[in-house]
């Protein structure tokens, strides 16, 4: 291959305090190419395109731009050089017409005012390149999210760019106007455009890519043409696991328990397809799915965080689709959220309270706990689930990643649920913490509770699990229990689905 | 912050040093004095002119701990009073008699403003308007709507049994500040003795928590602001009561920039969580302290202003773990 070169990184690295977020990166884009940037969280995918895009200034390493040593210090200056980028969260500021939205930051101006004219005819032709006839006048943000996302491309087609960066360009839009965008990807590629695509809808890589760079803990994985990686070899280095590793730790049998809980046909429009499973009594159902498969958006439908609008989940004795949180938490159910800090815990509230908020809400408003009975519930819940704490009084701040988390399932366990939802109920917190929480999932199914665990870690899902329900581009695609359950098995359905 | 050092803790230092320094600059001024089993001071002139405030604040606190902010209880006063004062002296014309019964027209006006305070309960909580914008809405329409009362006019009352709430005295000390201390107290117990404080609490730290963990979010944002509404309402019926007068256009004119301040100096968060009530109704001393102690030593009104923004400058500094942190650092490097 002859194309240019657009960009090229070597041994590029960037630390942050207490993080390695890349290491010895080696990293490049031709022309005509739609590279496909793969990797779960914290892999450094975002680093990286930050690193190129100016946001970050990188450690170490060398860059080049177009053939020449470059380093952009923002993004104008990497907008400068041709690098534009179109970012998942759409940024164009919506009162601003399109017009306005498209020239901004360059605008076409005699004496230092701006033509109008010009402007709104330059932009015309922005949009008539990508083969779109908007009216350009119109406020952005009355557009529908494809269109916007595709007054953005043509922004930064506009400015020149040769290297086009889309993160995520995909995850507003619905199947029909993901496949057009595609469509313009892959014609624009055709014009000698460089792209570069983070998305995690495994489809639209073998749709629209010809290359693939994993990341995988900041370093690469390496670089194939998307002929040379099937979407199994794909999910394998993503993981960092091969396809026939074993792990030995597994949830002890539990017989023919009852279901305790039926999700029947529960689903979302815009956010999540179809799910059905059973939950036994003391079973624990795991979730699995590669990043952006739907495992918080199933968890939250159960829970009527992001409320179903289809199916419904029955028990014995009833049936009811959960419209709220407030109806869950009656019904017996509890959730653990996967982002702790924006939705676990209460900053500046004392651990105490951050754990007897829920004994609390269920006791209702007037039969405040006594001071006795509730100091006497937090030290069990601290003794019980070994959080470090010298003094339940200070604020919950003060505790580690692993001890906050500790201290959420706290909240919940001493309320005793029915039903425990778990998001991600480890990440980021460190092995002792994630030990004793898988210690205590498993003891909560032996005392009969139910649990339904995601994780995006292979190993601790199958180690865990009875059984366990994998999701792919936010639909369900099987369920694998017993005897078959095993990684190579769960890598198979998060990569083809059912076959 | 060391154990038992109330949030308040600043608030209190800095009252004490105002009282001390006019303990020492005029002497007498700490003296009480029991004419007709009432008692007379300086000190119960302070507590009296800050009864409003001080009301205002306790509902300010719980609105401000529950996330929200409520610019409107300046204009809630405004109508409060205005609703007394037309119950008392109808206008000509006018499509009723005058009301009489003095607690009669109380609740009416207690109604009225815990209304506004309702209105803005549910912009915020269920329309989901922000706080600031929701409240200021009702701040410049509420002075409206109270000049549409008043038709404009002040109304000048007469009834000795409502002026009572503004000049008279119960147990000794002036019907404000009794108010004021009852409501203060009522308030602590109904927020420590139920769960109220602690969901407050947690939904002004965290609303999207509060949510997931089955907390009545809505609910208790509407109770926040109809608390402040009606905290707002007794507060405008003593303003009118003092002044024997409903002037829609002054009453409570920027006390919600008051209030506020006095939430703060109190060791409140302005981001929501953790509150005090006692703390706000200190700030809300301490400010009165500091303004009487000023223009009594003859400072000019503009620049008592500017010595009262410097105090709450250095009290709400103080407060800040960070900042003192950052002197005791300091500190330890030039020595």
């Amino acid at each position: 291959m002859a194309a240019e070169t657009l960009a090229e990184l070597t041994g590029v690295g960037k630390t942050f305090p207490g993080v390695v977020a890349l290491e010895g990166v080696d990293f490049s884009v031709r022309a005509g190419e739609i590279r496909a940037l793969m990797g779960e969280n914290g892999a450094g995918k975002s680093t990286l395109i930050k690193v190129l895009t100016g946001v970050y200034r990188p450690d170490c390493g060398s860059m080049l731009i177009a053939g020449r040593p470059a380093a952009p210090r923002s993004p104008a200056e990497a907008q400068a050089l041709g690098v534009s980028t179109v970012y998942q969260e759409l940024n164009l500021p919506p009162n601003l017409s399109v017009a306005e939205c498209i020239s901004l930051g360059d605008e076409e101006r005699t004496f230092g005012f701006i033509r109008r004219r010009a402007m709104e005819k330059r932009a015309q032709r922005a949009l008539a390149r990508l083969g779109l006839d908007v009216d350009v006048r119109r406020p952005v943000g009355g557009l529908s999210a494809a269109l916007q996302q595709l007054t953005a491309i043509a922004r930064a087609l506009d400015r020149q760019a040769k290297l086009l960066i889309l993160d995520e360009p995909t995850s507003s839009l619905d199947q029909r106007e993901a496949a057009e965008l595609l469509a313009l990807l892959r014609r624009l590629r055709g014009e000698g455009l460089g792209i570069i695509l983070v998305t995690h809808f495994l489809d639209q890589v073998y749709d629209a890519a010809t290359s693939i760079t994993v990341m995988r803990n900041g370093r690469k994985a390496g670089d194939w043409t998307v002929e040379d990686l099937p979407k199994r070899a794909l999910v394998s280095q993503m993981l960092g696991r091969e396809m026939d590793s074993i792990s030995d730790r597994r949830a002890p049998e539990i017989g023919d328990a009852p279901p305790a809980f039926t999700v029947e046909g529960l689903a979302r429009k815009w956010t999540m397809g179809e799910v059905s499973f059973q939950i036994r009594r003391g079973e624990t159902v795991g979730l699995s799915g590669l990043l952006g498969s739907g495992r918080t958006e199933t968890l939250q439908m159960i829970f009527g965080a992001k409320p179903a609008d289809r199916g419904q989940i029955a028990w014995a004795g009833g049936s009811s689709r959960i419209k709220s949180p407030r109806q869950a938490v009656r019904l017996g159910l509890g959730l653990c959220p996967e982002d702790r800090r924006a939705e676990g815990i209460f900053p500046g509230l004392s651990v105490r309270q951050n754990i007897l908020i829920i004994l609390q809400a269920k006791r209702g408003f007037f039969r405040l706990l006594d001071q006795a009975s509730a100091r006497e519930a937090v030290s069990r819940s601290v003794a019980e689930l070994r959080i470090k704490t010298s003094d339940p009084g200070q604020p919950i701040e003060g505790l580690s990643g692993g001890n906050q988390q500790k201290a959420i399932l706290a909240r919940w366990l001493s309320s005793n649920p029915k039903l425990m939802l778990l998001d991600e109920p480890t990440r980021g917190i460190d092995i002792g913490s994630r030990e004793e929480i898988c210690r205590k999932i498993g003891e909560l199914n032996q005392a009969g509770m139910s649990v339904v665990a995601s994780s995006s870690e292979l190993e601790e899902i199958v180690a865990l699990s009875h059984r366990v329900v994998v999701l792919r581009d936010r639909r369900q695609a099987g369920e694998v229990s017993g005897e078959t359950l095993s990684e190579p098995a769960l890598m198979t359905l998060m990569a083809e689905g059912e076959a | 912050m060391k154990r038992g050092w109330p949030p308040y803790g600043f608030a209190l230092v800095g009252l004490g040093l105002i009282l001390l320094f006019n303990a020492v600059a005029s002497p007498g001024f700490l003296a009480l004095e029991i004419r007709d089993g009432q008692v007379f001071g300086s000190l119960i002139d302070i507590l009296n002119r800050a009864a409003p405030v001080v009301l205002v604040s306790l509902g300010m606190t719980l609105v401000i701990a529950a996330g929200g902010v409520d610019l409107s209880v300046g204009s809630s006063m405004a109508i409060a009073s205005a609703a007394a004062g037309v119950l008392l002296a109808p206008p000509p014309g006018a499509p009723f008699d005058p009301v009489s019964s003095a607690p009669l027209v109380v609740l009416a006006a207690l109604a009225a403003a815990g209304l506004c305070g309702a209105l803005n309960g549910i912009l915020v909580g269920w329309v989901g308007m922000q706080p600031i914008v929701a409240t200021l809405a009702l701040m410049v329409a509420g002075r409206g709507v109270a000049q549409l009362i008043t038709q404009g006019q002040i109304i000048v009352i007469d009834s000795p049994e409502f002026e009572a709430l503004g000049t008279g005295s119960a147990a000794g000390l002036p019907t404000p500040v009794v108010l004021a201390g009852v409501c203060l107290a009522a308030l602590i117990l109904a927020v420590r003795r139920t769960a109220w404080g602690l969901f407050t609490e947690a939904v002004g730290s965290n609303p999207r928590a509060a949510q997931l963990a089955g907390l009545p979010v809505r609910g208790i944002k509407m109770a926040a602001y109809t608390v402040c509404g009606l905290a707002a309402g007794l507060a405008g019926s003593i303003a009118c009561a003092d002044i024997q007068a409903a002037d829609a256009n002054n009453t409570g004119l920027y006390l919600e920039l008051d209030a506020i301040l006095a939430v703060s100096i109190g060791g409140g968060l302005l981001t929501g969580g953790r509150f005090s009530l006692a703390g706000a109704a200190v700030g809300a001393v301490l400010m009165q302290a500091l303004t009487t102690t000023l223009l009594s030593r003859g400072v000019p009104p503009p620049i008592a202003l500017s010595a009262k923004a410097g105090l709450i400058i250095a009290v709400v500094l103080f407060q800040s773990l960070a900042f003192r942190q950052a002197i005791a650092r300091r500190r330890a490097a030039s020595a």
